[in-house]
């Protein structure tokens, strides 16, 4: 497609709860955003068909626009003139929400569990676990997997050399459920064969022409050790590209588009490894879903992708509170909240998740939550992102059911150059101090750290942008997309209340903070000045206990937030005092619009 | 956001309702289209092959496997309950026989002169689907099932536990704020689809699973004691396998939650009637929710709604999200511009008038339209 031609362009992301949708136009030989829509994905009765979500969004940028995009529900291409039609039209999509997996093995507390293992370490739910000795009938495992329609199923058993015969019935059952996807649209539900090597081939004989089966490494070669690796990173891969973007409607939207629809956090790690090799610098980068959580990390010029399928803040929220627990979901309210208040309005959340919060309270309580959505998340992000992939580990039948990390993770918290977040939590709170504070809470950067937020939430249609109009994308996600927010100087180390942390010298002023302080010193948008901070004894800047660091504080919307709060971060069990010291740091943020 | 829209819960006194009944195996199919069949009827039976049982008959009498026959009292093809003679040696003098039962009720299906090992088989288990729902059949899947229809009162709810159930209506409360509590539940509503208000606990809950009642209706629960009852936190809304005896569909949503007028109305108005549920809920792309059917043998469906055109005004709404949760109103203004809320949010907005008079200013993502 010459570039020349394009004048205008469209784009849409198909959220699990929300379709977003940007018109961009070349305006003065400069491309830039210029209106955005919005309205709930479709994917429930009566609709189940995405693109109705997506023609609301456009009706939305065409009223705004004042420009005619749709004719019916034909995009108008190319563009005729100002007032109608647009050159291109691209999407990306996540549409299809989580990743619930079934999960199968011959013996049940062996390689049964350790398909499981594999499942929920690549973020999925394990809705069901099916073994040869689960005591099932035949027809009761078909029903099964008939019933629960899970997005994919990893089928395991036998150590290699070991039984083929159950391995071989258990691949017989899944072929004779015929297993069909939640959405019947023209794809083969995925089947992840890690089982003994003897029986891949009279696996594939069974399955290779009902499902979509790949097959990976034996998750258990023998019998004390584990090798998830392999099926962690083929669930992982499958789920993005496969599953995660497929919706009732896709296969229409897929029609309408000018190029192949893009996985959301496809689209978002083109952007977040385009920024690090630009500026030659180690980043993070969240998107915060309804469904999912996506995180993307550059550390030493390795890039790595984790898509953590049930963290989110609508469909999936429920499963947060599941995971993370009340308590730790509480710990941020800085109010006093009952638990059986606090679970209900979650619950509720998830039984209608495109509901937004109306009140300052509920606000407060769904960042609570993504504090916590992030902080999983990332987690899981850590564990995944290491050097060496398909590290094996050797287990004892006694250790078999521990579940702990292989290799080492590449992320370096102190060496983090920046922080960006998008996704609606993060960039639709109504102030960005919220989603600077989101992201320091939940990522707990170290050292002097940049944060930054996707303004309205267009990554994703940015990132699917660049791989065919290199040029529009980056301008508009210089101008329009990237909100540098300002820096944050977090101290490592712990101290105690009332006494110095940290000394930070801004043009011959000196700020003194206090451990378990929280500072806000303005410094607006694209303003540079040199600081010296000089860390108490017991604290690291990055230069090492109690030394001096001397380096440029970027501003932003939000400024330099010193967080003296001492890493790891601990927050007061005792419900007063944790409620005092999160208004006291939400105050002096400048967080919400009262002290409250 | 310009758009809001219902979940699109069905909540209609008259509709057509097709049911796809199949096996999970391929097998036979009993029933022939136009037959008028009823929700237990079986509409399509298949059976598994047995389990397979081996003997090593030679290493338990001490003999040599070619010998096997000789000391057999059944023959290939033979059937037997569990426990009966199968083979016997000769003994000395006609004492000391080693006798030798059959360990299963099935059939001896293989005799070994080489291995001297026996091949049982238990009896083929028996699959069978039936109809769940009283209706004509109108389909048959080759081998697998059938698709029964019929007019129904159809109600979905927002969230369920637990799978099909068929049980007689009955009403347990007079308003659709009434609570249902444990006293309430007694043995004689054993078989009941029970209709309460607004809300349930899990004592109740208890009540109902050990009075085998078949099903509860309900505007709303607890978490937590849903969580006491299943014993398990639910994390991701997948329900319908929880082995728990009793299925309950909420209609509203958690907390104490009125059940709205016209669906307790509806619902109430079928008292005595047979009828069909079942609580499988999937909140996910490609959702599932939980229902209830009625059916209306003979009465004619309503005419279909013409789609809904989005809010418009004077569209009755229902409040789907907190302070106003629950609340029933009609839309008075939808002003097109964004405006500021309490959070600092700018949103679209709606002016809605509850039903009590109030009149609040709400986004449009909070509520959802009731279809008339």
């Amino acid at each position: 497609m010459p570039n020349k031609e394009i004048n205008t362009i469209l784009a849409t992301d198909c959220g699990s709860t929300t379709t977003k949708a940007i018109l961009i136009d070349k305006k003065n030989g400069e491309y830039r955003l210029t209106v955005r829509g919005e309205a709930p994905t479709t994917v429930e009765a009566p609709f189940e068909d995405v693109t109705r979500g997506v023609l609301n969004a456009i009706r939305e940028v065409e009223e705004l626009a004042g420009r005619e995009i749709l004719d019916g529900e034909k995009i108008i291409k190319p563009r005729m003139n100002e007032k109608r039609g647009v050159d291109i039209y691209i999407s990306t999509s996540s549409a299809g929400g989580g990743l619930q997996m079934m999960v199968a093995g011959v013996v049940k507390t062996m390689t049964a569990e350790s398909a499981a293992r594999a499942a929920l370490g690549a973020g999925a739910i394990v809705m069901e676990t099916i073994a040869s000795n689960d005591g099932r009938l035949t027809h009761e495992k078909i029903e099964l997997i008939r019933r629960l329609r899970p997005d994919m199923i990893l089928l395991s058993g036998g150590i290699d050399g070991g039984t083929v015969k159950h391995v071989v019935q258990l691949a017989e059952i899944i072929g004779a459920a015929d297993p069909r996807p939640r959405f019947g649209t023209g794809y083969s539900l995925p089947v992840i064969y890690a089982g003994n090597k003897d029986a891949a081939e009279a696996v594939k004989e069974n399955l290779i022409n009902k499902t979509d089966l790949s097959i990976v490494d034996n998750l258990r070669p023998i019998l004390e050790r584990e090798n998830l690796e392999p099926a962690r990173h083929e669930i992982h891969d499958l789920f993005m590209e496969h599953v995660m973007a497929h919706a009732p409607g896709y296969k229409k939207l897929m029609n309408w588009t000018d190029t192949p629809i893009m996985p959301t956090p496809g689209a978002v790690g083109l952007l977040i490894k385009a920024i690090a090799e630009k500026q030659n610098i180690q980043v993070i980068g969240v998107d915060i879903g309804g469904a999912t959580t996506d995180i993307f990390s550059v550390f030493k010029g390795i890039f790595n992708r984790t898509v953590s399928a049930n963290l989110g803040m609508s469909y999936s929220v429920s499963n947060v509170l599941a995971e993370a627990g009340a308590e730790n979901i509480s710990r941020w309210i800085p109010f006093d909240v009952d638990r059986k208040n606090l679970r209900n309005r979650i619950k509720n959340k998830m039984i209608r998740p495109t509901t937004i919060p109306q009140t300052l309270k509920e606000l407060q309580l769904e960042q609570a939550i993504a504090r916590e959505a992030l902080r999983l998340a990332f987690l899981q992000h850590k564990s995944m992102a290491v050097g060496l992939k398909g590290v094996q580990q050797e287990r004892t039948i006694s250790d078999a059911f521990s579940q702990e990390a292989t290799g080492e993770t590449l992320v370096d918290m102190m060496n983090l150059d920046l922080l960006v977040g998008s996704g609606g939590a993060l960039s639709h709170a109504p102030r960005r101090n919220q989603a600077a504070l989101m992201l320091i809470d939940g990522f707990l950067p170290e050292g002097v750290t940049r944060l930054a937020v996707d303004s309205i939430f267009m990554m994703p249609q940015l990132g699917v942008l660049s791989t065919i109009h290199e040029k529009a994308a980056t301008e508009v996600f210089d101008k329009d997309c990237l909100i540098r927010l300002g820096t944050c100087i977090a101290p490592v180390g712990k101290g105690r209340e009332k006494n110095l942390c940290l000394k930070v010298s801004i043009d011959n002023k000196t700020v003194e903070v206090n451990y378990n302080d929280m500072v806000l010193i303005p410094l607006g948008l694209g303003e540079k000045k040199e600081a010296v901070i000089t860390p108490w004894k017991n604290f690291d800047i990055g230069a090492g206990k109690g030394k001096q660091l001397t380096v440029t504080l970027e501003g932003g919307i939000v400024g330099i937030i010193i967080d003296a709060r001492g890493r790891p971060l601990e927050l007061p069990k005792e419900d007063l005092k944790r409620i005092e010291l999160l208004r006291k740091w939400n105050k002096a943020l400048k967080i919400y619009p009262e002290p409250i | 956001m310009a758009h809001a829209y219902t979940p699109g819960l069905k909540v209609a006194a008259r509709t057509v309702v097709r049911k796809e009944r199949r096996l999970p195996l391929k097998g036979k199919v009993v029933a022939n289209i136009g037959d008028m069949i009823s929700a237990n009827d079986i509409i399509a039976t298949t059976s598994l092959p047995g389990e397979v049982v081996p003997l090593n008959l030679a290493g338990k009498l001490g003999i040599p496997p070619a010998d096997v026959r000789e000391y057999l009292l059944k023959k290939e093809g033979d059937e037997f309950e569990k426990d009966e003679i199968l083979a016997q040696t000769k003994g000395m003098f006609g004492l000391f026989k080693t006798v030798i039962k059959t360990p299963i009720k099935g059939s001896l299906e293989n005799v070994s002169e080489i291995t001297g090992q026996l091949i049982l088989r238990a009896p083929p288990k028996k699959v069978e689907i039936d109809a769940y729902i009283d209706g004509k059949v109108v389909d048959i899947i080759k081998d697998e099932g059938v698709v029964v229809e019929t007019v129904a009162t159809f109600v979905q709810g927002i969230f369920g536990i637990g799978g099909e159930a068929k049980g007689i209506i009955q009403k347990l409360v007079n308003k659709p704020a009434d609570i249902i509590t444990k006293d309430m539940i007694k043995s004689e509503h054993s078989g009941k689809i029970l209709i309460g208000g607004s809300f349930i606990d899990s004592d109740s809950l208890k009540q109902a699973a050990k009075y085998g009642i078949k099903g509860i209706v309900v505007g709303g629960i607890d978490d937590e004691d849903l969580r006491n009852f299943l014993g398990y936190d639910i994390g991701v809304a997948i329900t319908g396998s929880e082995n728990i005896g009793v299925t309950l569909m909420i209609t509203e949503g958690f907390g104490k939650m009125k059940m709205a007028q016209r669906t307790f109305d509806l619902l109430v108005s079928q008292e005595g009637k047979k009828a069909s549920i079942n609580g499988a809920t999937q909140i996910r792309a490609g959702v599932l929710r939980p229902e209830i059917v009625i059916p209306r043998p003979g009465e004619l469906a309503e005419a279909g709604k013409v789609e809904s055109r989005g809010l418009e005004i004077g569209c009755p709404i229902r409040v789907i999200r907190d302070p106003d949760f629950g609340a029933i109103g009609k839309v008075k203004e939808l002003p097109p511009e964004l405006q500021q809320i309490e959070t600092e949010a700018s949103v679209r907005v709606l002016a809605v008038e509850l039903e009590d008079g109030k009149q609040v200013l709400l986004p449009r993502a909070n509520v959802e339209m009731i279809e008339e």
